[in-house]
């Protein structure tokens, strides 16, 4: 079924297919419903970076190099991580300031220099030429050796073909309909083509299940999986070498490290690329799902390639099929042709996709960046007075379109067959990494000039045109051969493939080393040694500082002058059409509240800005700027006025840093004053409460000795036992009173630091066991149970004994006050723990609520409620207590739950050296 | 912001990793004879650590911004 007209049948419905898509997507995008407002569209559209080349040359490089063909696709895996932080600022960059094309970029930021647009369209161009041939080149070869079916014959032995049965003219012919067709269709400030991105999106899906589908059958239907493949090719001689040295099958570490290098600037720099990733992107928020979808899109179109190459040479004699034809060649010697028709459609589909958005780039370029400024610039034309040149825009662009696929065919026809694919693309990629130290640096440093760039881009380039275009043409015949071999005029320092007698190195990375160190040191070097012009400084600082300004009014700072509504109209429409450019004002005026046409529009700075902005998407920003200024009368602003409007807007933002760091400092500092003015409340609370409780505590016993002492005076009558009595009384109260008074003076000593400390040695068991007698008489008066559990020995330690006496006393005189009569039972524990003796004193009262356990330690503080319960102590001993333990840096806590023992526990470190008297 | 500037950070530092794993020494240790499951080991190792990295990749990307702060 492989006869010709079945292939070209299908061919051209797959090319319909194409048609309708875009033609769907396009109606869709009018309608407002667009299909490329979607993270996976845009990741499927970045697949255009897979073209023919990797559909048929990938494994013709792994069958020569085995894992040398990976770089290129691991290169923008390492790319696409820093996308986050580079290309979302290229990406805002682009939409504030309209921009459409790489070239457009570079001259935007160089000052809106139109030599420097020039250039970068002039080297792409030069640079993607090739690149397009190749993939001509591929579907010609495709389509040719698919004709030959049921032989496997190479293109090569076909014989010369007819010009009309010339398959790459044809096929260049239907792409320049197709590119015209959706690349061109109408003039848009904004540049999005909708219908080509979703079209670039489906064939990136073909291409992909294609491969797929080939790989899958060469690798578990010829063969039982990657284990076999493997294993049958270490068991043949010709292949072992290739499973494992790297060093001697994909060339030094360090091919591999630029072939890296390359493809990470390719993924960014080359115009396809830089059209779907920047132009096309609709939302930045896209790129998310991008940096990880696209990798995984190279990794699944890479699984089968070594398989396949293995495959490809196990199967075919040596020498007889070239292996950039493998996937092609494999089902079609296995007479599988459905499979082998897929295959021809995916390689088609991955030359198209590339074919297609290159040359709308290019066009892009070629109109805005080198042809229209020249136009503008020729009076004898006189465009300024043509009504509408819209009509022209597109002319130039679907020339541009035409121009580059012949200029494709002409290399394919001329050069093309002197190399293999991969060679062919790799020149490319070289071409288009001249421009990453201008992009990069121009995007993070403000300090390279107009200067600069162009000799950044001068010399990169020519040393690029020397060391890898010069030998492709004398490759070619075009030039004498011996010019590679023994270098110009025989200057062998001047070989062009071994410059300065830099050898052993293959061609790629020969002019990579060579045309990045004199791009970078050019560009490096001339800006630091030129000045930046007025308009150079300030596109510098808003491309650098993109994040930092907000809206595209951020240009406007630097226009000063007088400009009429009409006017600007005028010239809008001559180039967008009056459709688009009314639509234009009307937006504009809507966010300033007005009506247009009908109200005065006020033709402010921001305004003709907005409307240079508008202009420049349409035809470039150096173009942009000439016309605007044909119509508006402005002042020229020098480069200190410049500076200084650069100056004040850094300095805006960093008062308005201070201020925002100042504002919340003030607003720590409030918190922390109103945490301050609540303890100090507390604290006056705290003292009011400690006032009115020690009056208490001392007017009960003040009012019981004054009631007694009455009644003896005014009774003197009464009996001497009576009288007796109400002298103990008596005596009893003022002993309180001064224990009480003895108290309130030791605690406040305590807290003001001015307590004495007599330390010594002691012997903490000597210590409860005194203080155990001391109080057991108080036990006995309450029928309560005194336990200890006492080790043998403890470490002796310095601390003032009649304070620790204090505390244990505290403790103990308080278990006993809240234990049940005749019930209670209270336990006093000793150990050694980690470096302290820890005392435990538990008793089987009542126990105390969390709430309370919070607040025991403080003054006045007793557990329950002081209301209703009887106050059962002063409430300072554990608040005592607690000052004497953590004077000697221990700790005092209770454990306790209602109803449950209650312990108190205190630890006194043992390793102490002796606290100075007096200290606090 | 903050979010936005410690995600990009995470991506330079997998695309700092990434350059080490893909290149000499780190391959010269994969650079041997042997195979895994019938894979020689260089092309193993390139492949899965290849996944692994894009895999780290999409954890970053799609972890919504509970991170550092």
């Amino acid at each position: 079924m492989l006869q010709g007209w079945v292939i070209i049948v299908v061919s051209f419905a797959y090319l319909g297919l194409l048609f309708a898509i875009a033609y769907y997507a396009d109606q869709r995008a009018d309608a407002g419903r667009s299909v490329i407002a979607s993270p996976y569209v845009y990741s499927l559209s970045l697949g255009v970076y897979a073209t023919a080349w990797t559909f048929y040359g990938s494994v013709g490089r792994a069958a020569s190099d085995g894992v040398g063909f990976l770089p290129i696709y691991i290169g923008p895996t390492l790319m696409i991580a820093l996308w986050w932080v580079v290309m979302r600022k290229i990406i805002r960059i682009c939409k504030q300031n309209r921009i459409t094309s790489l070239a457009d970029f570079i001259a935007s930021r160089y000052g809106k220099s139109a030599l420097i647009g020039g250039l970068v369209t002039v080297i792409a161009v030069v640079g993607i030429v090739p690149y397009i041939s190749l993939q001509l080149k591929a579907v010609s070869n495709s389509f040719t050796i698919v004709l030959q079916y049921p032989e496997i014959v190479m293109p090569a032995k076909v014989g010369a073909v007819p010009f009309l049965h010339d398959t790459a003219l044809g096929v260049a012919l239907i792409l320049a309909a197709f590119a015209i067709a959706f690349g061109t269709r109408h003039l848009d400030a904004a540049e999005h083509h909708q219908g080509m991105v979703a079209a670039i999106a489906f064939e990136s899906l073909v291409k992909l299940l294609a491969f797929l589908a080939v790989g899958i059958f060469v690798t578990f239907g010829l063969y039982n999986g990657f284990g076999d493949v493997f294993a049958r090719a270490e068991a043949s001689s010709r292949l072992r070498t290739m499973l494992t040295p790297l060093d001697a099958v994909a060339g030094s570490y360090a091919s591999w490290a630029w072939l890296t290098i390359l493809s990470m600037l390719a993924i960014m720099f080359l115009p396809r690329q830089f059209q779907v990733a920047v132009i096309e992107n609709v939302d930045e928020d896209h790129l998310n799902k991008a940096i990880w979808l696209f990798p995984l899109y190279m990794l699944a179109i890479n699984i089968f390639v070594l398989p396949l190459a293995f495959g490809g040479l196990l199967h075919f004699p040596a020498g007889s099929v070239d292996a950039d034809t493998f996937v092609l060649t494999l089902p079609m010697a296995e007479r599988q042709e459905l499979l082998a028709l897929l295959v021809f459609i995916g390689g088609l589909s991955a030359a198209t996709g590339m074919v297609i958005v290159e040359t709308i780039a290019l066009s892009t370029m070629v109109c805005n960046d080198l042809v229209m400024p020249v136009l503008l610039r020729l009076r004898v034309l006189r465009l300024n007075q043509r009504r509408d040149l819209t009509g022209l825009l597109l002319g130039i662009r679907r020339g541009a379109i035409v121009l580059v696929l012949l200029l494709g065919y002409l290399y394919f026809r001329i050069a093309g067959e002197a190399y293999a694919l991969v060679s062919i693309g790799l020149i490319s990629f070289a071409a288009v990494a001249q421009f990453a130290p201008v992009v990069l640096g121009g995007i993070f440093w403000r300090g390279g000039t107009r200067r600069g760039a162009l000799a950044g881009l001068a010399a990169g380039f020519l040393v690029w045109f020397y060391t890898l275009m010069l030998p492709a043409f004398a490759r070619s015949d075009w030039l004498p051969i011996g010019f590679l071999e023994h270098g110009p005029f025989g200057l062998a320092l001047l070989n062009p493939q071994q410059l300065f007698g830099l050898a052993r190195l293959d061609h790629i990375t020969h002019a990579m080393i060579w045309s990045m160190i004199a791009n970078i040191g050019a560009y490096v070097g001339v800006s630091l040694s030129t000045a930046q012009s007025a308009e150079e400084h300030r596109q510098a600082s808003l491309f650098v500082d993109v994040f930092k300004r907000s809206g595209e009014a951020g240009g406007a700072r630097f226009w000063r002058g007088t400009a009429s509504a009409p006017e600007l109209f005028d010239l809008l429409a001559r180039f967008l059409g009056p459709a688009s450019a009314q639509a234009v004002f009307q937006d504009y005026a809507r966010g300033k509240g007005v009506q247009w046409p009908g109200d005065d529009l006020l033709a402010d700075a921001e305004f003709v800005h907005y409307v240079e902005t508008q202009l420049a998407g349409a035809i470039g920003a150096s173009s942009a700027r000439i016309m605007v200024a044909s119509v508006v009368k402005e002042e020229a602003l020098t480069i200190e006025e410049v500076r200084q409007i650069v100056d004040e807007a850094s300095q805006v933002v960093a008062y308005s840093h201070q201020l925002e760091q100042k504002s919340r400092e003030l607003e720590a500092a409030t918190t922390e004053l109103r945490a301050a003015n609540e303890r100090l409340q507390e604290l006056d609370r705290l003292k009011d409460d400690f006032v009115s409780t020690v009056s208490h505590e001392l007017r009960t016993p003040l009012t019981s000795i004054r009631s007694f002492s009455e009644i003896l005076r005014e009774d003197p009558e009464m009996d001497l036992t009576q009288r007796k009595k109400f002298l103990d009384i008596i005596t009893k109260e003022t002993e309180r009173l001064t224990r009480l008074i003895n108290t309130i003076l030791d605690l406040s000593k305590l807290e003001s630091g001015t307590t004495e400390w007599h330390e010594t040695s002691i012997d903490m068991k000597d210590v409860i066991e005194s203080t155990m007698t001391a109080t057991s008489q108080l036990f006995k008066e309450k029928n309560v149970r005194l336990e200890a559990k006492l080790p043998e020995r403890v470490p002796r330690l310095v601390a003032d004994f009649d304070r620790v006496t204090q505390v244990i006393f505290n403790l103990l005189s308080n278990a006993v006050k809240f234990c049940e009569a005749g019930k209670g039972r209270v336990e006093v524990a000793l150990a050694e723990d980690n470096g302290f003796l820890r005392v435990d004193v538990s008793d089987n009262g009542p126990g105390i609520s969390p709430k309370d356990q919070k607040v025991i330690f403080d003054k006045f503080r007793q557990a329950g409620d002081a209301l209703t319960d009887k106050p059962r102590g002063t409430g300072l001993g554990l608040h005592i207590s607690f000052h004497i333990v953590e004077h000697y840096g221990g700790r005092i806590w209770v454990t306790s739950r209602p109803g449950k023992r209650t312990t108190f526990s205190f630890t006194l470190p043992l390793a102490r050296e002796p606290a100075p008297v007096n200290a606090t | 912001m903050d979010n936005l500037e410690i995600k990009g950070q995470r991506l330079v530092a997998l695309s700092m990793l990434g350059c080490l794993v893909f290149n000499y020494p780190i391959l010269e240790l994969f650079n041997r004879p042997g195979t895994i499951l019938g894979i020689p080991v260089l092309y193993a190792f390139i492949f899965v650590a290849w996944g692994l990295l894009i895999a780290l990749m999409a954890l970053v990307v799609e972890t919504k911004s509970r991170s550092g702060r």
